[in-house]
């Protein structure tokens, strides 16, 4: 065999092999990409996202409420605020570093209640760090002053 | 004036640096051996400045100088002292001081044992690992000064994060950043040669041990930081495709590539201007998972707390040394010609597989790790959620793990297909066997059994092979003195496989088959998971030298006898105000126990989380047997004894 029909064989397998993964990625993409809203944006959606989201903000102060298992708090971007229940028992305790005042990004849906039903409640490494998106958003909203948090 | 001296000689390394980045260079082109010459000194004289300095950081750490703003804000008197080194590098400015020890150090390392390589090549490896090392101690010193003083003093510092003071944590930095930077060796390598125009055999007989060190230590570092995850933050997860993760994990898959293919160049002579792409994507990606970490341009459970002003330093950086060598690399791979041919079914074909889909599998992680990145510039912000890779990640994997059984069984050259699958008939019949009892007898999702299949395969494939060596059947009473005789790589290999099929259980079964509870009891109560009763027998408050905690008492016993006695913690931490959660394990061989304790409810009762994970730290022990592997491999003389040097331009004489 030639060796450049070789060299042709392999960049076809290479290419084969980058489809496969390709397609596998088209479709597991689709299920699996989460937008990010903050309360601000989801009043300035005209319909409410139907499916999977990341909401963000801060943990509004004195808004944190135990019952049983099940964690409620409000989540805030200044402009909005919306209120989150996350269910303990189902999903795993609240990482250490959430407190109120705290940025923090949950993911989940919404209720029928209007309740952001959350999955997940991502947690973070650094007490001085805030989730870009998060600051983003506060931004957005006009809340961020800079120095608020370094 | 310690810290003073500490600054002082950091500037002096830049200067070094810059030296040692040029001079040997023009050296090299002129044929001048004086020039040439001042390499290797320089090289000594860089580690001992960086050394100097990163010893006066350390220095100010221990004993608290708070008038240093990165002691200030990382530490504390209180700290106990393991912590109080450690926490040298849990910041950002010392964990840079450490990449640049780190660096230097592996430049003085080739100075030191590369008295067997021509000299002009030699001085350019040394030269290009100096630049790299001008650029970050820019970076140090125009962006991350860790000797900063502060005025006023303040008395006490703010603390480590509670959550990095753990013996995991303390060394996982140092490992992964070993790994990271010890594939500078193999970019500076793959830079020299190609301005020198030439790749052989021998080059890759010096480029392997340096590569398999830092893959040793790169995946010592994951498996320890993902080890920290599982017991630390107190999720039960060990691996969470978070962007960081795959920042540490995308050099790796893209340096076990070039592990591979770096075996092809030296014994074939050939895939040699693939290889030499790969050198340089390899410490590509690891500059870009440092651009990741420092930059903080992703959401990440690992981000620090950032400034956008290291963040272009670092993409300016990594854009000039990508976009320098990819342009070097356009000129002049071309001109490097394989000699060695070989047949489509061969030992060649099934290390160009691996490498292709382990190419594949790096560029897909990089592609969806990145993609947030892209739409943010396109004016939406997304992520993409951990399932995206835990569907598109196997799936490449699986086609590659057939060929780890049958590639060592094919000779180089021209392999006996028929001949390698008759040596297989028994891995393949046990794979499908495993595979349909699994599935027809166990309860569990339709991959389990697929995966557990994918293990056996790969067990019996390489046990298959060792045997095979030592004519295990053939002559049985010789076999012992055949395996002692064995070559160290022969065993590496072997291990390192075994590694990847005792990981591939672990992390098939503790998936498919993990059992949880997330309950409210009172001292007394039990829950039953996983056929293990967890009895809370009493709630606690304990002090410790740093903070205070909550601790919860578990008798764990299975069918009425005693297994094991648990006791995780809530700690809360008063500097920096932190709680923690430690999670308390037992680790047995069937599988671990893990118990968390979380908050106390108003009635008297305490919220808890207890787990059955079965074969669960099969996946550390399986990175152990693979890092075990490397190390025997890297002990193999053939590898210390490096190339014969007939193969290279002599001495003094110019390359070009």
């Amino acid at each position: 065999m030639k060796r450049k029909t070789q060299r042709m064989i392999f960049l076809g397998a290479g290419l084969a092999i980058l489809a496969f993964a390709g397609v596998l990625a088209f479709f597991a993409m689709g299920d699996n990409v989460r937008f990010f809203y903050s309360p601000g944006d989801l009043r300035r959606l005209d319909a409410p996202p139907s499916g999977a989201f990341h909401l963000g903000g801060l943990v509004k102060e004195g808004s944190v409420r135990r019952d049983g298992m099940v964690l409620r708090f409000v989540v805030t971007d200044g402009a909005a605020e919306m209120p989150v229940a996350y269910d303990q028992t189902r999903y795993g305790l609240v990482p250490d570093l959430f407190a109120e005042g705290q940025g923090a990004v949950a993911e989940g849906a919404l209720g029928a209640d209007g309740t952001f039903v959350a999955t997940r409640v991502l947690a973070k490494h650094d007490e001085t760090y805030m989730p870009p998106e998060v600051t983003d958003a506060l931004k957005r909203s006009g809340e961020w002053q800079r120095g608020e948090s370094k | 004036m310690i810290v003073e001296t500490g600054h002082f000689a950091l500037i002096l390394a830049l200067l070094v640096a810059l030296v040692q980045g040029t001079v040997p260079l023009v050296g090299a082109r002129r044929g001048d051996a004086g020039l040439i010459a001042v390499a290797r000194p320089a090289a000594f004289l860089q580690l001992a400045l960086v050394a100097v300095s990163f010893a006066a950081l350390t220095w100010a750490y221990v004993v608290s100088d708070f008038s240093v703003v990165n002691v200030a804000t990382n530490s504390h008197t209180d700290k106990p002292m393991l912590y109080k080194v450690t926490g040298v590098w849990g910041n950002h400015e010392g964990s840079i001081l450490l990449w640049i020890l780190i660096l230097a150090l592996f430049g003085a390392g080739v100075a030191a044992f590369g008295k067997n390589l021509p000299a002009p090549f030699r001085a350019r490896v040394l030269a290009v690992q100096s630049l790299i090392a001008v650029g970050f101690l820019a970076f140090s010193l125009f962006t991350s000064n860790p000797f900063a003083r502060l005025d006023p003093v303040p008395l006490n510092g703010a603390g480590l994060n509670p959550l990095l003071q753990d013996p995991g944590l303390a060394f996982h930095p140092p490992m992964l950043y070993l790994g990271y930077v010890g594939f500078s060796i193999a970019f500076s390598f793959a830079i020299a040669a190609l301005i020198e125009g030439r790749v052989d055999p021998a080059w890759a007989r010096w480029v392997r041990p340096w590569t398999l060190a830092a893959w040793m230590f790169l995946t010592a570092g994951i498996v320890l930081g993902s080890w920290w995850a599982y017991y630390e933050l107190g999720w039960g997860g060990w691996w969470f495709w978070d962007p960081v993760e795959n920042a540490s994990f995308m050099p790796w898959l893209a340096g076990t590539a070039l592990l591979h293919s770096a075996i092809v160049v030296e014994k074939r002579d050939t895939l040699k201007s693939w290889t030499i792409l790969l050198a340089i994507l390899t410490f590509s990606l690891s500059l870009l998972g440092t651009f990741l970490v420092r930059s903080g341009v992703l959401t990440s459970v690992h981000s620090f707390a950032s400034d956008p002003a290291r963040g272009v330093f670092i993409l300016g950086f990594l854009v000039v040394v990508v976009g320098g060598s990819l342009a070097l690399y356009a000129v002049r791979a071309p001109s490097m010609r394989p000699t060695g041919m070989f047949a489509p079914v061969s030992r060649e074909t099934s290390l160009i597989v691996n490498n292709l889909v382990l190419a594949v599998a790096t560029f897909v992680i990089l592609f969806g790790t990145l993609y947030p990145l892209f739409a943010k510039e396109m004016g939406y912000q997304v992520s993409v959620a951990a399932p995206f890779f835990n569907i598109v990640f196997p799936a490449l994997m699986a086609l590659l793990v057939p060929f780890m059984g049958l590639g060592p069984l094919l000779a180089w050259k021209r392999g006996n297909l028929r001949e390698a699958l008759r040596r297989l008939r028994p891995a393949l019949v046990l794979a499908v066997l495993a595979g349909l009892a699994v599935a027809f007898a166990a309860e569990g999702p339709f991959w389990a059994s697929i995966g557990v299949g994918y293990g056996v395969w790969l067990t019996v494939a390489v046990l298959s092979e060792l045997a095979g060596r030592i004519a295990l059947f053939r002559a049985p009473r010789q076999a012992l003195r055949r395996a002692a005789g064995l070559p160290r790589g022969a065993w590496g290999m072997t291990l390192a496989h075994l590694g990847i099929a005792v990981m591939i259980f672990g992390i098939t079964v503790s998936s498919a088959w993990q059992r949880e509870e997330i309950t409210v009891i009172e001292p007394g109560d039990s829950v039953m998971v996983g056929g293990y009763r967890f009895v809370l027998d009493a709630v606690g408050p304990v002090r410790g030298p740093n903070y205070a905690a909550v601790r919860g008492t578990f008798s764990v016993y299975r069918d009425g006898r005693f297994v094991a006695r648990l006791t995780p913690e809530t700690r809360r931490f008063a500097d920096p105000p932190q709680e923690t959660t430690e999670a308390a394990i037992a680790p047995l061989f069937t599988g671990d126990l893990y118990a968390v304790i979380g908050q106390a409810q108003d009635d008297g009762r305490w919220g808890v989380r207890v787990y059955h994970k079965p074969l669960i730290s099969w996946i550390w022990a399986g990175a152990l047997v693979m890092v075990l592997g490397g190390a025997i491999s890297l002990s193999d003389r053939r590898l210390r004894v490096g190339a014969p040097r007939a193969a290279r331009v002599p001495a003094g004489v110019p390359a070009e």
